[in-house]
């Protein structure tokens, strides 16, 4: 069990990082140029309601006391108000994270089927035709736009055949599952290609390693061989390699939820940079910021599990 | 002539350069002509419009089809070639150059200047790269200038650790030793010895990185963070396509299928390259 005291520990190294990523969002919205109060109250007023303003807001105090002010909010839940949707910002978030967090895991779902099929179809005819097609799919893939394939996607079964909707979320599980598969099915086209590369040519790698020719000069059968041991021990560099690209993954679904009008937190996003609807941004960040932290933290926890070698 | 000889004698069969390294220096090869003299194969305008030929389907006359406002879509994904290939060639660049920095620093000062600069590097990479980068332009505005400044401040991170990495094992070597009892400065030692031995993986990963930055770029673009319309870019034209893909599905198809092919030219040139050297990914 010593292997897992990582569990206890490593949260206490997050806190740095966790205290800068805070930094990073607060200074992004200080950055914006232009005086907050002066847009709040509009140009005529006076120079004195100006001031009494910023001292209400705290705005005239040093940097340091804002930042410690806005950690304090933070940690009360507490991001601000939404300029647009007149709501505190917290709420909005709340409305829009379960198509999110849907859509994510779906796409998940959806590359490592597709990978883990991929991957061992190619490796078990090596060099052969199958192989050949799934190579050039994993790296012609590694360069396919998601926002694109979502319209030729929508174009294809939406339009020509009007198998799935066209945009939206949908009613109850079943519904979610039927309108957000197209919009799963881009990410998870789009972020396969990493998956195969990684799974096939470690597919490969175990094959041929020396545990596999004394398990079959024990006769044990093929198939045995390959499921329980080669499979089990390739898949753990392509979880690691997944729990990396999860930051790769939330961008993704911020483009693909703008494309098929999906009601989460990436069209939120995008919708009020546009909007200059600062505080969203900046809570939205921040909430993928902790997500991407979380996941390394909970792949590092899977990866121990997996494989007793590995110690962090 | 000589600055010719070079590329062409690494990419010669004698050489023993990978088939990958062959075919996606073709590709990329064949972009580059297409970004240099546009006008020559462009049959069409990319900007003027045509209002008497829009939506036409792909045809001889219009090989790829026109757009709503009647502009050859094959002409403008020729002139685009030029914007998403600066977009993925210097989105690259700055990021390189201060990753290189950071990384020489980083791994040969260690200590506190080392922890500093890793403690950000830490809390840049938690942040999903394409989230930052649009938080961040979301603070400049939109447009190209502001793409290329939250590139290069979220995009040295990876080349950052890859030469930290290696400059931690040179600064131990015999010949840094020997330049430093020569009594060089550490600069000269940084950037004259250590850097031209560390550089090799990050060169590599710049090929890789190229196809990530060309398709952030085209992709903020689509959103409209990006290059403004009327501009001949991809994301652009696939944007402007979206509102007519139910009659005319060739104005987004064609410009995502060239993304598609440049960006296929440097996955191609980044897998022959770590083939050739051993740099392992």
């Amino acid at each position: 069990m010593e292997r897992f005291a990582f569990v206890l520990y490593r949260p206490l190294q997050l806190v740095p990082v966790l205290f800068g990523v805070s930094a990073v969002s607060f200074l992004l919205v200080h950055s914006i140029p232009g005086d907050p109060v002066r847009i709040l109250l509009g140009t005529r007023a006076t120079a004195e309601v100006l001031a009494k303003v910023r001292a209400q807001y705290g705005l005239d105090e040093p940097l340091i006391v804002q930042y410690f002010f806005f950690l304090k909010n933070l940690a009360a839940g507490e991001f601000g108000r939404s300029i647009i949707f007149k709501t505190p910002v917290m709420d909005l978030v709340a409305t829009r994270i379960s198509p999110t967090l849907f859509l994510l895991s779906y796409a998940v779902l959806l590359s490592v089927l597709l990978a883990v099929a991929l991957a061992t179809w190619a490796a078990l005819r090596r060099g052969r035709f199958a192989d050949q097609v799934i190579r050039l799919y994993s790296t012609a893939g590694l360069g396919l736009p998601a926002f694109w394939l979502g319209i030729v996607l929508i174009i294809l079964f939406s339009i020509r055949l009007g198998w799935f909707p066209v945009s939206g979320y949908g009613a109850h599980f079943f519904g979610h599952l039927h309108h957000l598969f197209l919009p799963a099915f881009t990410i998870a086209l789009a972020l396969s290609p990493v998956l195969i590369r990684n799974l096939r040519s470690s597919l490969l790698h175990e094959m041929e390693s020396d545990y596999v020719v004394t398990a079959r000069s024990r006769g044990l059968p093929g198939s045995w061989i390959f499921l329980r041991h080669v499979f089990r021990n390739s898949l753990i560099p392509t979880i690691t390699l997944l729990g990396i690209n999860v930051g790769w993954l939330i961008g993704g679904t911020v483009v693909v939820e703008q494309v098929f009008s999906v009601p989460g937190l990436g069209s939120l996003m995008v919708g009020s940079i546009f909007a200059r609807d600062y505080l969203v941004v900046q809570a939205v960040t921040l909430i993928f910021a902790c997500a991407v932290i979380l996941t390394n933290f909970l792949v590092d926890i899977v990866t121990v599990a997996l494989d007793p070698r590995i110690r962090l | 002539m000589s600055a010719l000889t070079l590329p062409a004698r690494l990419l010669s069969r004698r050489f023993g350069a990978p088939r990958a390294l062959q075919v996606g220096a073709a590709i990329v090869f064949l972009w580059l002509s297409l970004a240099a003299v546009p006008a020559v194969f462009a049959p069409y305008d990319p900007i003027v419009q045509d209002l008497g030929a829009t939506l036409i389907a792909p045809s001889l006359a219009h090989p790829l089809g026109t757009d709503n406002f009647g502009r050859d879509v094959l002409s403008r994904i020729i002139w685009g070639t030029r914007l998403d290939l600066a977009m993925g060639v210097f989105g690259v660049l700055a990021p390189f150059v201060i990753g290189c920095v950071v990384g020489l620093v980083s791994g040969y000062f260690g200590r506190v200047v080392d922890a500093l600069l890793m403690r950000l590097l830490d809390v840049t990479i938690s942040f999903p790269y394409f989230v930052l980068v649009i938080a961040i332009i979301s603070v400049l505005g939109p447009g190209l200038q502001s793409f290329f400044i939250s590139v290069a401040l979220v995009g040295w991170v990876s080349y950052a650790r890859l030469i930290r990495a290696q400059t931690l094992v040179l600064k131990e070597s015999e010949f840094i030793l020997a330049a430093r009892s020569l009594g060089y400065s550490k600069a000269r030692i940084m950037f004259r010895h250590i850097l031209p031995n560390a550089v090799l993986p990050a060169a590599v990963f710049s090929m890789s990185d190229i196809v990530i930055v060309i398709l952030l770029g085209s992709a903020l673009s689509y959103l409209g963070l990006g290059a403004q319309p009327p501009a001949a870019e991809w994301g652009v034209m696939i944007a402007e396509g979206q509102v007519f893909m139910a009659t005319a599905w060739w104005i987004s198809f064609f410009p995502g299928l060239a993304i598609v092919l440049l960006a296929l030219g440097f996955s191609l040139v980044a897998d022959g390259l770590a083939e050739r050297f051993g740099v392992r990914e």
